[in-house]
């Protein structure tokens, strides 16, 4: 159909494409570069000569050694992966269960407990972190992962419950309906039936949950104070940073492994995102 | 029509025979109960209203309470009216924190929107590795906002900035730029590297919006005379107006209410000049314990929260209605 | 096998009352087509007696159990939806075993019972695959087996046919009737296709509104219906309705309107002796009319006008013209006409119905 000149798919296709590719990726780029770099070549004044600061001639592995060895980072990963972990599956738990009630139950108030749900997007974490804090400290919990593992599903859930309505809501009743009369409970229909229909719709709240926790700062650096407690965002910030230097060949590495796992994590994600956004079920 | 006809009346024999309710005290019992939909939907609610409850209701109404007392670390402090709110308004600080919040908002939303869309549209098309440049433009979102600042401050730094050595070495600028050291160029990095992290989520959900629209549709009306741009804004744009709405309010309270790029990139600095309602909060309520007038800072950014909300949900219902 | 009773059965929603004091007894055995337009309640009353909506008023009755309070697993019932509702995520043979996996039957009943069911309805090539790989005809096929397998004491039909293209329509229509005749079991279908409740039903219930119109083996319904409603929507083409009024002449009933007159059939005339000089609605259905021959009486023929000619192949459908009155015949397919050609016809008297203008009753 549209017919196109070849100039023009250039100038408004190909042209514009690369320069967002570059834009998008170059940062990543400097990441790697900055973690192999040995630390002369690092701190060189920007006008010396032979400074070729597009890539490194004497690639090295210092940077991720001291990280592994001088650092508690392998720590971090573990603590960021763990809370993550947990706080995604409580919060898939209480979507699933609340999303198939608001999506399918009729009962009093659901209107409104659906839109209070929504509107619990209100209330950034940025605007409850003084008194949640206080109330981490009452409960004993400072300083453990269990500070973070209840306070992310407070924006894990409303979300997983958004998201897995509107899945819910693309599957036709009737297959409920007919589980029902073949036998079923209702909870029977919803474990037997409407679940393993919704899996791409979980997996894509699943993966999406699973990345807001591992991309979550603010909680972890007011509830978590000894360096081995510390998730990865946090454990960077405060770590490699001394007073006013910079370690930037270890921040660099440090930044590169946090974002290896939620990368793997999203290589399959696209197009899960897409059909759980789209969601629909065919038969 | 009032009345019913029962027509070949002899068939519809009358019962009067009482049969027996069968299993009517089977209801008493656990699974009984589950088949009642509101007991059902109790139980499926349950869980999720008591931690929202217990980790955001409880917290706000305390919030509310701190941010209307004196209380900070270490004293328990007692009920001062609005005074921290007055406080915060007469607080030069304070006021370039808004300021500063609603031109981070406005712009990085701006860019996000066009830039996103535009992408969209670019990736809409076919072409080879396709796929993989998809994949690939999710990478800013999905990288912890705190590891990629990082990078981006690294490529500001005052001394080693590979974005000033590139200028420079193509002659673009003959000194430096002051990046990160300066509070207006510090506030636009910003805004750069909001658009830079968020614009891969309005592209994609733009996308999964494009994907389903009919091509049927852009074949009509270029069949009609409609070139490019009359065919997105006649066409697609309309279409995509109900995805992007949501997309817009999403953003606008995720980055209003933002707090880790700024923490990283300026910290707030140079002289506090960057400062955005989070991260003065923070300042106030963490770092110098002072809890109660925090609170009233971080409590500010509710209004214009509830506002972007409340116009959201309107349009929603409209667009029901229609 | 069970009889299903309906007693006072009545169901409302906030402002909507769907189904209004149903009375119906469906006897053990017997296949009952409920039939209306949409929104008349039909399914409505079909999903209580599934179980799907609760009751508001009223009671059901499954053999000798009152069923108000049970919930659709206990029921003892088996249903095919419109839409078939396979489940996407099992293959044919994990569908049709599902109700028995849920009742705990042993694996060798399960498979034995689904054997025979695939064998029935000619699908066992297709028990390993997926729903979404069947075409709508089988996907139909497995929905039914699935519903058979359970060998259940009620069968529910819920417009199973209606997503099928024509040709298929009727070509399961004749394999569900097959299959009832085999099986026995009692069958409550729902559509609001007049041509399958005629076929199907060993008695059809029309309704309109939430309440039931009449309820009648086919050819009653046909012959006799009770109401201008019924009238009108069973047969098709649907009957004419001619308002006229009734006048005495010549010591007999004439219902007269401009342009058409006609003799009121002396069987009627008893009825209609009350409703002298009062409107009434005449009912004459297309295939009740034919064109006039010399041999018919001159009081049951009226001249018209050719408007609309549609040659089916079997037989010919006029558009009629009777001075200003509106007038559908269906005629042997040798007669030519043409448009604006003049055309006597003539009515059989023994199929003229009459209405009551104001409660549209049959007089």
């Amino acid at each position: 159909m549209l017919i196109e000149r070849r100039w023009k798919k250039w100038v408004f296709f190909y042209i514009p494409l690369t320069i967002f590719v570059l834009g998008t990726l170059f940062p990543f780029y400097w990441m790697l570069v900055t973690a192999i770099r040995p630390d002369a070549e690092l701190y060189r004044s920007w006008r010396a000569v032979n400074n070729a600061p597009f890539w490194t001639v004497q690639p090295t592995l210092e940077h991720f050694r001291d990280l592994m060895e001088k650092t508690t980072f392998p720590r971090w990963l573990w603590n960021t992966f763990f809370i993550a972990v947990i706080s995604t599956g409580i919060s898939l738990a209480c979507g699933l269960l609340a999303g198939y009630a608001l999506a399918r139950l009729k009962f009093p108030m659901a209107g409104a407990l659906g839109t209070s749900i929504f509107v619990t997007y209100l209330v950034p974490p940025t605007l409850l972190f003084i008194p949640l804090a206080d109330i981490i400290r009452d409960l004993q919990l400072g300083n453990t992962p269990w500070a973070l593992i209840l306070t992310y599903p407070t924006f894990l859930i409303p979300f997983s419950t958004w998201l897995l309505m509107g899945y819910f809501k693309t599957i036709p009743k009737e297959l409920e309906e007919c589980a029902r009369i073949d036998g079923a409970t209702r909870f029977g229909a919803m474990t037997r039936i409407i679940f393993p229909i919704a899996v791409p719709g979980i997996l894509s709240a699943g993966i999406f949950a699973f990345t807001l926790s591992w991309n979550e700062f603010i909680y972890a650096l007011i509830f978590l104070s000894s360096p081995e407690r510390k998730t990865v965002p946090v454990g960077v910030v405060s770590e490699l940073i001394r007073g006013d230097i910079y370690f930037w060949g270890q921040l660099m590495a440090g930044a590169l492994l946090g974002s290896i796992p939620v990368a793997l994590v999203y290589s399959f994600f696209v197009e899960y995102y897409v059909t759980g956004l789209t969601g629909s079920v065919k038969g | 029509m009032k009345n019913p006809i029962a027509g070949g009346a002899g068939r519809a024999a009358p019962v009067e025979v009482a049969l027996p309710h069968s299993r009517a005290s089977q209801r008493r019992t656990l699974t009984g109960l589950l088949e009642n939909e509101r007991f059902l939907a109790l139980v499926l609610l349950t869980p999720t209203v008591l931690i929202l409850g217990m980790f955001i209701a409880y917290p706000f109404g305390m919030g509310v309470w701190f941010a209307l007392s004196s209380i900070s670390v270490g004293n328990p402090g007692h009920f001062v009216g609005l005074k921290n709110f007055v406080k915060a308004w007469n607080d030069s600080i304070f006021r370039i924190a808004f300021w500063n919040t609603s031109v981070y908002t406005f712009w990085a939303t701006i860019f996000k929107l066009v830039l996103g869309m535009w992408l969209a549209l670019l990736l809409n098309r076919h072409f080879r590795g396709k796929r993989i440049v998809r994949a690939s433009m999710l990478l800013p979102f999905i990288v912890p906002t705190v590891l990629s600042t990082f990078a981006w401050r690294w490529m500001f730094d005052p001394t080693f900035s590979v974005l000033n050595w590139t200028l420079y070495k193509t002659g673009f600028i003959v000194t430096k730029l002051p990046f990160l050291s300066n509070g207006d160029w510090a506030l636009w990095c910003a805004i750069v590297v909001n658009t830079w992290r968020g614009m891969p989520f309005f592209a994609i959900t733009l996308l999964a919006g494009l994907q389903t629209i009919n091509t049927d549709l852009h074949e009509a009306a270029s069949l009609d005379g409609a070139n490019g741009w009359k065919r997105f804004w006649y066409v697609t744009w309309p279409l995509l107006k109900p995805v992007t709405v949501v997309v817009v309010v999403f953003s606008i309270i995720q980055t209003f209410s933002d707090f880790q790029l700024i923490y990283v990139l300026t910290g707030g600095g140079p002289a506090n000049s960057t400062h955005l309602l989070a991260t003065y909060a923070y300042q106030i309520g963490v770092a110098a314990g002072l809890l109660g007038e925090g609170a009233a800072i971080s409590l500010c950014m509710l209004p214009v929260l509830f506002v972007v909300v409340w116009i959201q949900l309107r349009y929603l219902r409209r667009l029901e209605g229609a | 096998m069970a009889q299903v009773m309906m007693k006072d059965l009545n169901k409302k929603y906030d402002e909507v009352h769907a189904v209004k004091d149903v009375n119906l007894h469906i006897r053990d055995k017997e296949f009952v087509v409920l039939v209306g337009p949409s929104g008349c309640g039909k399914s409505t009353t079909l999903r209580m007696v599934a179980g799907l909506e609760e009751i508001t008023a009223g009671e059901i009755s499954i053999g000798d159990r009152i069923v108000n309070d049970l919930p659709p697993k206990d029921r003892d019932i088996a249903m095919v939806f419109q839409n078939y509702a396979l489940y996407p995520h099992m293959t044919v043979y994990d569908n049709m075993a599902f109700g028995l996996k849920m009742r705990k039957f042993p694996k060798t009943e399960i498979a034995k019972r689904v054997g025979e069911a695939a064998e029935i309805l000619g699908i066992q090539e297709l028990l390993k695959r997926k729903p979404r790989q069947l075409s709508g005809g089988q996907r139909q096929r497995v929905a039914v087996g699935r519903a058979i397998v359970r060998h259940p004491q009620v069968f529910l039909f819920d417009e199973p046919l209606s997503n099928l293209d024509a040709k298929l329509r009727v070509q399961m229509r004749v394999e569900l009737k097959r299959l009832h005749d085999r099986l026995e079991t009692t069958a409550i279908y729902v559509t609001h296709d007049q041509v399958e409740a005629m076929t199907l039903g060993d008695r059809v219930v029309v309704m309109k509104d939430g309440w039931i119109q009449q309820v009648g083996e086919p050819l009653e319904l046909y012959g006799h219906p009770a109401n201008r409603f019924v009238a009108g929507f069973i047969g098709s083409p649907s009957m004419n309705f001619v308002e006229m009024t009734v006048a005495d002449a010549n010591g007999a009933l004439w219902a007269d309107t401009p342009g058409l007159r006609v003799k009121v059939p002396p069987a009627s005339a008893a009825r209609l002796g009350p409703y002298k000089g009062q409107r009434v609605t005449l009912g004459i259905r297309p295939e009740d009319l034919r064109v006039a021959t010399g041999a018919d009486a001159a009081d049951y023929s009226f001249d018209t006008v050719v408007e609309v000619v549609e040659p089916l192949g079997s037989e010919i459908l006029l558009d009629l013209k009777a001075g200003p009155n509106v007038i559908v015949a269906r005629v042997d397919p040798t007669v030519r006409a043409k448009h604006q050609d003049k055309m006597r016809l003539s009515l059989h008297p023994e199929r003229v119905h009459f209405f009551d203008n104001k409660t549209e009753l049959a007089i």
